[in-house]
């Protein structure tokens, strides 16, 4: 790739605008092409999000299109001192939560509720893991694998940590979008962490997959 | 330094949220503890793998059939 070129003042930039914002404006106005990339741009992360919340294919497919929809009609009210996609995410996630309620008839769903637990908060298997665990398994073999582990978690602890490392938003962002304070973000990440690690323990450590049994 | 205490500040080492000082001290746990070693090692594994590996794909036909039941529902707005 070349080099930017700066020249004048457009070297100068108070204040970095994302790119999103000026897409968000346009479609503010009507421009349904501006509104198409952000659509184009965060489909995938939105049913990824939609699908690890619901579980349920067709439920995230709906959330998808429910969300986007959502967010365009309340276009009006992004306050643009978030992220678009970090707003975008908290309409999903609401769109996800009332469709996991309605399958699970008068069951409770959400996702501040405390879930109490000590699994996962002190390491037991400390067996180290072979050095290339994936090499083990084929492809559609570890993503088996991995859905069937993550699927393990409350909602609430697979939600942090998709946002946080696999989608790569910040602690703050992820407080945001899930209407979580940042202790609850941190104490859910630390224990979701440590879940997802000591469940893989059993199809990775050394010695291979004897221990899944 | 304790095993909890050193789990305690696990997240923070994997995102890089520690200070010179703080990082020291975990080091220094880290020499002396195999377990708390192999805890650091596969819990970044454990992020590393899931990053890697997109676990519900989204087809192109469905894609753009989504994409466009939105855009198309839009355009009513
Ligand atoms: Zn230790």
């Amino acid at each position: 790739m070349s080099t930017i070129q700066t020249q004048g003042t457009e070297e100068v930039q108070p204040e970095e605008v994302h790119p999103d914002v000026a897409l968000v404006n346009r479609a503010r106005e009507g421009d349904t092409a501006a509104y198409e990339k952000l659509v184009r741009q965060y489909d995938r992360q939105i049913f990824r999000i939609a699908q690890h919340i619901t579980q349920n294919r067709e439920d995230a497919e709906d959330v998808m299109q429910d969300a986007f929809l959502k967010a365009y009609e309340k276009l009006d009210q992004f306050q643009g001192n978030s992220k678009f996609y970090t707003w975008l995410v908290r309409i999903a996630v609401n769109e996800s939560l009332m469709r996991l309620r309605k399958r699970r008839t008068g069951k409770m769903v959400s996702i501040d509720e405390d879930v109490e637990t000590e699994e996962g908060s002190m390491p037991r298997d400390l067996a180290d893991w072979s050095p290339d665990p994936e090499a083990q398994y084929g492809q559609s073999e570890m993503a088996d694998i991995l859905r069937k582990t993550i699927q393990g978690l409350p909602p609430g602890f697979r939600v942090v940590f998709v946002l946080r490392d696999v989608d790569g938003l910040s602690t703050e962002e992820t407080a945001e979008s899930l209407g979580l304070s940042i202790p609850a973000v941190k104490s859910r990440l630390l224990r979701a962490r440590l879940q997802l690690r000591e469940r893989l323990s059993r199809y990775f450590r050394k010695n291979g997959k004897d221990g899944a049994k | 330094m304790t095993c909890s205490e050193f789990l305690a500040q696990l997240d923070d080492l994997i995102d890089d949220h520690v200070t010179a000082t703080m990082r020291a001290d975990l080091e220094e746990h880290l020499s002396g503890c195999d377990h708390c070693v192999v805890t650091l090692s596969t819990t970044r594994k454990t992020i590393e793998i899931y990053r890697k590996h997109e676990l519900y794909t989204l087809p192109d036909t469905m894609r753009e059939r989504l994409q466009k039941a939105i855009l198309d529902r839009c355009k009513k707005c």
